[in-house]
């Protein structure tokens, strides 16, 4: 029996042996990305999802307002708006919708996106990411129920292809949030058809059910397996689409998505393992990408705690880090060395160069603080969630201090759900964090500390921080709003209630044959400009 | 992932009498030295269960010393010299952190022993001591008391675990006695069968009709005579527990920084084993070594332990 | 034998339903709840979540409710992945799981059982020790090892075969021989047990004395009992292969149930682990009721009780 097995075993291995072109080429031929999308998304509804996979997915079937512009993501390029006015003071918005059709063939219509934002807004739906639509005029009243008459939410339609937009402050920057896809419409008819507007489980967001607008529809969707989308002949800019379809590839584990990758299964990865990319570097520079990113790797202090409810003892901890050599040794992807909260590449926002590595100053202040040499510094620990990454710098952090600062710091790893009740109910002392950009502007790095923000969670307030941040909102004009922002930056970083480590990057490996895909702030790469070249693109293999 | 059922098999055998009922409930004690003597004599002829006796020795000696003989210590960094192979400074290389791999991998031992040894000798408690009261007691209470042991069976091991390891995950004693929890059923079911076995020997019945309560009657005259298959099933869980531990670690529901068991430094190898060989190769071998030895020193003991085979 | 299938059925039904409070009150008492994500949600929306998940309501109210769907066979919708019920997600991944694990199964009993038998029959010779140490070495790495070693040296070195997805015949290659190498060992390891047992039991010693060749007491009269051991462990490890491949699944992109074990108690997507843990029991109790079924077919003088 066992000699039948392994000749069954074998006659598979050699008929299965990859004699043929990769996976990759055969694809290229046929005009399909291969794209590594990190998990299984876990819905595709535009209002109700929150992560990365789920927007890799969206942005190919659902088309905004505005769209991605292909290099620059400070730009918004007409989408289902073919043009947009605004007043002077940036708080009236008037777009002006193209001629532009849903998959079920309904035209797109500007008592759609009423519809949609309505929907999302709704407090019974409970969106997630309905505060992103706050912006609007009265959005935050309707979802907290405390208005019931939608009319009075800053969104009308003039007319079918008019729609016009009422926010809350001025807000130049507010085309970009459109790119958002909380803004993103959904068809009428077919939520209503399969459940409702404000049904969470609604049918209307499956395989056979759903309804886009963008450059791409869903084909097929088997869970952990894949999920491929095919080019929309119906979308309005069909003729500038190159490629004929995508398929989103759900792989979690970052070693099985490399080597699906080398071994010609995949165009492009999410994401590759600190530890490889100067393997990579050396062995397939023309694959390897880091793109810039606009996001920061922090640590947040509980200064509720002692010793850390002490100015001192967080300035010694910050200043005494040398994080030129934890993004050189340990995380080697080229990100940059954090001097200050905002990172480094919005323009028109000079980063702040505040948090330098002065072990001399870390020492002084931590005797000031009662504990020279650290003698008698009390056991602190810091929280990870579980990742070989945060592993690995949280070892070098403890290191860093040890040596730098003479204190025994602990590490400790949580499983992901209770790392985030433990962070919101500051149960920690120092907590790792990333946060990135929800659009580009310092505002979304800025806001989250103010007091009581659902996000601040290191139990730190400062009302001049706040009053800073409530004028930034309202200020008159950008040159007026940055500055602000930079004072409130610079409270933040003399304060220190988090302590800024890195800049992220972007590192993932991607085939040479994919072309029009630029790197952009915020990692977007609208689908309708990539393509992919047909000619071998080196000579070896 | 573990086997419960290897010990579903070791409880369908008869448990081995002892030699002679009557001696031995004048010693009291456990049987005749002899039965242990010729046990020994066995295992010796098992050249492979001695050649594994040995090496063990030899591993659990290297991680218990070693770390007082090495010049390195298991957690300084070198954050400039990173992952390095292996050299006449760092005999087994450096990890990426620039840290002797060695080092980390005699404490990895340590760790990944001690929760082998403790999650077992937990299992073994709770094991015994359940499985010899349902097996004295019989009847009703037997029988309620092992369905509760199938009701533990059916459930999902996976999940079982991730949630103890979430709820108990900063402590590592917690860690033990959560492993320990979910394998001391196959025990229950071995030692209570063999209780059955014993139950009706005239050694027992001369206790109970001498008065002695069920407490002692357990302790001292039921639980010494199941001890051989008892130490049989131990020795196969440990590296059962250790696989557990390993699995665990790749969850990342492992012990914590910068604390690292083999599990967490084969874990970490694996990730990097086409560039940095060594950080699988050295933990690996170690751990598989230790897995080996275990095994087959467990076979070994149940051979020996077996009287029938003595008839060879 | 109907009353003994009856009742374990009963008792089995009993099982499942202590399993399923033990498991309900578990994921309730475990720290984190299915909706907590990175960025803070609002404390008005968390609440019009819970409520619409019924998380409002106290723990007994809904177990007592869960119960009573799960009863009328209503799983639920999974608490995470939107617009998928936990039927749905069983439905889609049993069936690859089933593929996986029977095939990776009669791998393993292919290996396991010669190499147990061979084993037996020449008992502490290099033919025991060889066989028994190769079986072993797919329990001493771990699978997590095996899985990327196979992984590279077929995938990337040799170039033969497909590392990651199911997508036809020449994906299955991989996953089966890492889950099954793992287990063989355990097959063999049963197996020669089982079959010393009988090689030492009276009647044979009084064959062979008889001048009975050894091929006949082996394969006529040794192997049927010999296999029992192996037998018991058949159910089990059927229900572990399928529900425990998660590292198998992971490192090879097998959309199987294994992947679900981990990730719903991950997200504490609770009616998604209660199913699952259901489905398990279900198994567990199906197939141990099978094997006590053909362990008295093959032994005869175990009676059902």
């Amino acid at each position: 029996m066992a000699k039948v097995l392994i000749a069954l075993a074998l006659a598979g291995a050699v008929a299965a042996c990859n004699s043929g072109p990769p996976e990759t080429e055969k694809a290229a031929r046929e005009g399909i990305l291969l794209f590594g999308n990190g998990s299984e998304p876990k819905g595709i509804d535009p209002h109700l999802v929150t992560g990365v996979p789920e927007n890799h997915i969206i942005s190919a079937l659902v088309e905004g307002l505005v769209a991605y512009h292909p290099t620059n993501d400070l730009e918004a390029a007409p989408g289902m708006a073919e043009r947009w006015e605004h007043s002077p003071d940036f708080k009236r918005w008037t777009f002006h919708l193209r001629d532009a059709k849903w998959t079920n063939g309904d035209p797109v219509t500007a008592q759609d996106f009423v519809y949609s934002w309505q929907r999302i807004l709704s407090p019974e739906l409970g969106a997630e990411y309905a505060p992103m639509l706050y912006v609007l005029k009265n959005g935050e009243k309707f979802n907290k129920g405390e208005i019931k008459d939608f009319r009075q939410v800053g969104v009308k339609a003039l007319d079918a292809r008019t729609l016009q937009v009422e926010l809350e402050g001025s807000t130049s920057y507010f085309p970009l949030m459109l790119q958002h896809y909380s803004f993103f419409p959904v068809n009428p008819r077919a939520v209503e058809e399969h459940g409702g507007m404000v049904d969470r489980q609604s049918g209307w967001s499956t395989l056979d059910n759903f309804v886009g607008n963008g450059p791409f529809k869903i084909k097929k969707w088997v869970t952990n397996q894949v999920f491929e989308v095919e080019r929309n002949p119906a979308y309005w800019d069909a003729k500038t689409v190159r490629l004929n379809g995508i398929r989103f590839y759900p792989i979690d584990n970052v070693n099985s998505e490399e080597t699906m990758f080398r071994n010609g299964r995949l165009h492009l990865t999410s994401t590759v393992f600190p530890d490889k990319i100067p393997f990579f570097r050396k062995t397939m520079p023309e694959k390897l990408r880091i793109d810039p990113y606009l996001g920061n790797y922090f640590y947040r202090l509980n200064v509720t705690r002692k010793p850390l409810d002490d100015k001192r003892v967080r300035r010694a901890l910050a200043l005494a880090l040398d994080k030129k050599l934890i993004v050189e040794k340990v995380t080697k992807g080229g990100q940059a060395p954090a001097t200050g909260f905002v990172p480094q590449g919005i323009p028109g926002y000079e980063p702040s160069d505040a948090v330098q590595f002065r072990p001399d100053e870390a020492r002084r202040l931590l005797a000031e603080a009662g504990y020279p040499g650290g003698k008698g510094f009390p056991k602190i620990e810091i929280m990870i969630n579980t990742s070989e990454a945060h592993r690995k710098i949280a070892e070098a952090v403890q290191e860093l201090w040890r040596r730098e600062l003479g204190i025994n710091v602990g590490i400790y790893n949580q499983e992901w759900k209770v790392y985030l009740d433990n962070q919101s109910n500051l149960n920690y002392d120092i907590s790792r964090a990333g946060w990135i950009a929800d659009y580009v502007h310092p505002s979304t790095f800025i806001d989250m500390f103010t007091t009581g923000n659902g996000n601040n969670d290191t139990g730190w307030s400062n009302p001049q921080y706040d009053r800073l941040v409530d004028a930034a909102r309202t200020a008159a004009s950008e040159e007026e709003r940055v500055k602000l922002m930079h004072q409130a930056e610079a409270i933040l970083l003399d304060d220190m209630p988090v302590i800024p480590i890195y800049w992220y990057t972007r590192t993932y490996l991607k085939d040479p044959r994919v072309m029009g895909w630029n790197p952009t702030l915020l990692d977007n790469h609208p689908y309708k400009h990539v393509w992919l070249s047909t000619e071998a693109p080196e000579a070896g293999k | 992932m573990t086997d419960h059922s290897e010990t579903a098999v070791l409880a369908d055998e008869p448990i081995p009498p002892p030699t002679s009922a009557s001696e031995i409930a004048e010693e009291e004690l456990v049987e005749g030295s002899s039965l242990w003597k010729d046990a020994w004599s066995r295992l010796r002829k098992n050249r492979l269960a001695v050649g594994s006796l040995f090496t063990f020795i030899a591993i659990v000696v290297f991680c218990i010393a070693g770390p007082w003989l090495s010049p390195w210590d298991a957690n300084t960094q070198d954050l400039f010299l990173g992952a390095e192979g292996p050299s006449s400074a760092h005999w087994f290389g450096t990890d990426t952190l620039g840290r002797d791999l060695m080092v980390r991998v005699m404490y990895g031992g340590r760790i990944s022993l001690m929760v082998g040894l403790v999650a077992t000798i937990v299992a073994l408690s709770i094991g015994v001591i359940y499985g010899a009261t349902a097996g004295y007691l019989g009847d009703k209470t037997d029988a309620s008391m092992m369905r509760f042991v199938d009701m533990l069976y059916a459930l999902p091991f996976t999940i079982f675990v991730i949630l103890l390891m979430v709820a108990f995950g900063r402590s590592l004693w917690l860690m033990f006695v959560a492993i320990g929890a979910v394998e001391w059923l196959s025990m229950a079911r071995i030692v209570r069968s063999g209780v059955i076995g014993l139950k009706k020997q005239e050694f027992v019945e001369a206790a109970v009709s001498l008065g002695y309560s069920h407490r002692r009657i357990i302790l001292r005259h039921l639980i010494p005579n199941v001890l051989g298959p008892v130490i049989v099933i131990a020795t196969l869980t440990v590296p059962a527990v250790m696989l557990l531990e390993a699995f665990l670690s790749f969850l990342g529901l492992g012990v914590q920084p910068p604390n690292a068991s083999w599990g967490v430094l084969i874990n970490e190898g694996q990730q990097n084993m086409e560039i940095y060989p060594w950080l699988l190769i050295f933990p690996a071998l170690f751990f598989a070594a230790t897995l080996f030895c275990l095994n087959f020193i467990g076979d070994g003991l149940r051979d020996a332990l077996d009287p029938k085979s003595a008839k060879d | 034998m109907t009353r003994f299938i009856a009742k374990r059925v009963l008792q089995g039904i009993l099982v499942l339903l202590a399993i399923y409070a033990v498991t309900f009150f578990l994921v309730a008492a475990t720290p984190g709840s299915p909706f907590s994500t990175e960025r803070a949600i609002d404390p008005v929306i968390l609440k019009q979540i819970e409520a619409f998940y019924g998380y409002d309501k106290p723990t007994s109210e809904r177990f007592v409710t869960s119960l009573v769907n799960v009863l009328n066979g209503e799983f639920g919708p999974s608490a995470v992945y939107a617009n998928r019920t936990v039927t749905q997600i069983i439905a889609e991944s049993f069936p690859v799981s089933l593929k996986l694990g029977s095939l990776s199964l009669l791998l393993a009993l292919g290996i396991g059982i010669p190499a147990g038998i061979v084993a037996a029959v020449k008992r502490n010779t290099w033919l025991d020790y060889v066989p028994m140490s190769v079986s072993m070495a797919g329990i001493c790495l771990p699978t997590f090892v095996m899985g990327p070693l196979l992984a590279l040296v077929f995938g990337l070195i040799l170039n033969w075969l497909p590392v990651g997805g199911w997508f036809g015949p020449e994906f299955v290659i991989l996953p089966t021989a890492t889950l099954g190498f793992y287990y063989a060992a355990y097959f063999a390891r049963l197996t020669r047990g089982g079959m010393l047992e009988m090689l030492n039991q009276d009647w044979v010693r009084t064959a062979r004395a008889k001048g009975v060749k050894e091929s006949t007491i082996v394969w006529k009269h040794c192997l049927k009992g010999g296999l029992i051991p192996a037998i018991t462990f058949l159910g089990p490890a059927l229900a572990g292969i399928i529900s425990g491949s998660f590292v198998v699944e992971t490192i090879f992109q097998v959309p199987g149930l294994g992947q679900w074990f981990v990730r719903a108690a991950l997200n504490r997507d609770d009616f998604l682990v209660l199913g699952l843990t259901v489905l398990f029991a279900t198994l567990i109790v199906i197939m141990n009721l099978l094997v006590d079924i053909v362990q008295v077919a093959l032994n005869p003088r175990l009676k059902y009780d």
